[in-house]
């Protein structure tokens, strides 16, 4: 019903504005100048996106006399021999260290960021605000100003060097975000709900955990993706924190520090193409994050900071 | 008798929820920010656990310090360059996006394919920066087998015996840097304006086109307008990233954290890790921190009042 009605309108917009005396074939014409201007400014700049990253995976199929040579050369042998020798070169490692170290900070994150924005967002106490305050005010501060006190703050904990000293931090220096965007969103949650369950009996605890977290999920998802796009990507952290602090010491570098460690190494060893395959290895997985949750990320983003 | 209870058992509730998160919060975040303060005024190495209190000789020393100064200069260009240029093209692509595919019909709608330009331009970041620090190094290699030189060279704009030394020509190594902080940025930015641009009613943009305004007149006087409080924030998040910069510099610029050559792509950041780490003059790098944070903070409040304008409602 809706339909018919609608179409008819539209078709005589059309047709007025086609109709219009003198301006519709220059209005036209300019508009399609301007519509061909805008496009091709579009498609120059996603050009620019795609170009180097393709160029780059292509890298990983030269040899090195070819990366060497002219930049448009086509790769010859398109063997994944590169790709083996980077995971070698400790490419793998670096995988393994950050996953692990993810697949604690990550959930101790979420855990304790909601814990603390639930509190702050529906438990009104002296101190509520001031509290809040505090917690989102480190997002502030650039990491610099806290890195040499940091440092040593670990190293007397003995935790220079450990997955679960980066843990920690990881998770302290997450939480601004993650409380934040979280107090946000409990606080769109119905209190009706709440009250339910407190007529029910439920203690405060139970509440939290079998009734407002499974309500929270939307908000969880989105900053679990920004957390694990965060901590995946940190550099400065892991580079002061990570370093072998004796002879005997492994060393545990994460995929970032590994990276740009493996540039190093290649430089001298002159094997370029196990650097770009070990760019490409680290960079596709987080492709295929971003593609598959694209939605909630581009969401997210724009709820936690458009407010 | 159980309201009491209760009430007990609330504080109780409150207080064991937050103990954890602000215990290491206090630990890890806040009391390393303090002490920074108190280390500033200190001629601690970092090695020796003793030191003594020298008022403000190291802020003297800072000023005095040729490699600081060239930094902070650096810190300050990129400050008005990175936000401006970020800022400018995202808005750009932003309304081109949203509103730049005017139709027959006078709607007001983006170009096609506006949701496949959103999704490859936020492609960057997602990409840690080390993985654009390789990628960018490679991209400004200084012979025909970088990106850019193997294009130039194929246009016949660059002689192949001479290429550009892009990052270790003095006068072109700091913005090439910008360039890839804006091509990591803009993505972002543009899907910011996008949803604010989204969320202006549509009846705004048609009373606008119905007085007859053109695409320019509709962004300058009407999206514009619309959008000045996301703008403001970007703006002041840009200035952040600006002040920052350790990543990119220390690993695509040569010297010891990087900084070269001749410390001509020199950022705070830098010049404090390297007297950290390096030189071993903790109380000294401090000193810096605490000169990036009032920076960072006067930056804050000089775009947010400079760019004040009556909020528009709608």
């Amino acid at each position: 019903m809706t339909t018919v009605i609608k179409a008819p309108g539209e078709s005589s917009a059309q047709r007025a504005g086609g109709g219009r005396p003198a301006a519709p074939s220059a209005g036209r014409s300019d508009g399609a100048v301007l519509n061909v201007f805008s496009h091709g400014f579009l498609a120059v700049w996603a050009v620019l996106i795609v170009l180097p990253l393709v160029w780059l995976a292509l890298g990983s199929f030269k040899t090195d006399s070819e990366i060497g040579g002219s930049a448009l050369s086509r790769p010859t042998n398109w063997n994944l021999d590169a790709f083996a020798r980077a995971w070698d070169k400790g490419i793998g490692d670096y995988f393994a260290h950050t996953l692990i170290v993810m697949s604690f900070s990550v959930p101790l994150t979420m855990l304790l960021g909601s814990m603390a924005a639930y509190v702050l967002a529906r438990y009104p106490f002296p101190g509520n605000r001031v509290v809040y305050f505090f917690f989102v005010s480190g997002a502030m501060f650039p990491v610099f100003l806290a890195l040499v006190p940091l440092f040593f703050m670990v190293k007397r904990l003995d935790m220079l060097n450990t997955y679960q000293g980066l843990i920690l931090v990881y998770v302290a220096y997450s939480m601004p975000f993650t409380v934040f965007f979280m107090h946000s969103f409990f606080r769109t949650l119905p209190t009706a709900v709440h009250e339910a369950a407190v007529l029910d009996g439920a203690s405060d605890t139970r509440i939290f955990f079998q009734v407002m977290l499974p309500m929270a999920k939307p908000g969880l998802i989105s900053v679990g993706i920004f957390n694990v796009l965060g901590q995946w990507n940190q550099y400065i952290l892991p580079s002061v924190l990570m370093q072998p602090q004796s002879g005997s010491d492994p060393e545990r570098y994460m995929l970032t520090q590994g990276l740009i460690q493996l540039q190093y190494q290649m430089g001298y060893e002159t094997d370029l193409p196990v650097l770009f395959a070990g760019v490409t290895l680290a960079m596709v997985p987080m492709l295929v994050v971003y593609l598959s949750f694209q939605r909630q990320i581009q969401a997210g983003l724009t709820s936690g900071t458009l407010k | 008798m159980s309201h009491v209870a209760r009430g007990r058992g609330r504080a109780g509730f409150i207080a064991g929820f937050l103990v954890l998160p602000l215990a290491l919060y206090l630990t890890f975040v806040i009391w390393p920010y303090i002490q920074t303060f108190g280390y500033s005024f200190t001629n601690w190495s970092g090695q020796s656990p003793t030191f003594d209190f020298v008022g403000w000789e190291n802020y003297a020393a800072l000023m005095e310090d040729e490699v600081f100064r060239g930094a902070l200069w650096h810190n300050l260009l990129l400050l008005v360059f990175v936000p401006a240029t970020t800022i400018l093209l995202a808005l750009f692509f932003a309304f081109m996006v949203n509103a730049g595919g005017r139709s027959g019909a006078g709607g007001v709608r983006g170009v096609r394919g506006s949701s496949f330009y959103k999704i490859v331009y936020f492609f960057p970041q997602v990409l840690s920066l080390a993985i654009l620090a390789v990628l960018f190094g490679a991209v400004y290699r200084s012979d025909e087998g970088g990106l850019l030189n193997g294009l130039l060279i194929r246009l016949g704009l660059v002689d192949a015996g001479r290429p550009v030394e892009w990052l270790n020509d003095p006068d072109l190594v700091l913005w090439c840097l910008l360039l890839v902080v804006v091509w990591h940025g803009v993505g972002f930015y543009l899907v910011l304006f996008s949803a604010a641009m989204q969320s202006v009613p549509k009846d705004v943009y048609e009373a606008a086109l119905l007085d007859g305004a053109g695409r320019a007149q509709t962004f300058f006087r009407v999206t514009l307008p619309l959008l000045w409080d996301s703008v403001q924030t970007s703006a002041v998040y840009l200035g952040i990233a600006a002040m920052d910069m350790f990543v990119l510099v220390s690993t695509m610029t040569s010297g010891q954290f990087g900084g070269g050559p001749d410390h001509h792509s020199e950022v705070m950041a830098t010049v404090l890790m390297r007297n950290f780490l390096y030189f071993g003059k903790s109380g000294y790098a401090c000193a810096m921190g605490v000169v990036m944070l009032v920076l960072t903070m006067v930056l804050s409040v000089v775009v947010l009042r400079a760019t004040r304008r009556d909020r528009i409602e709608f």
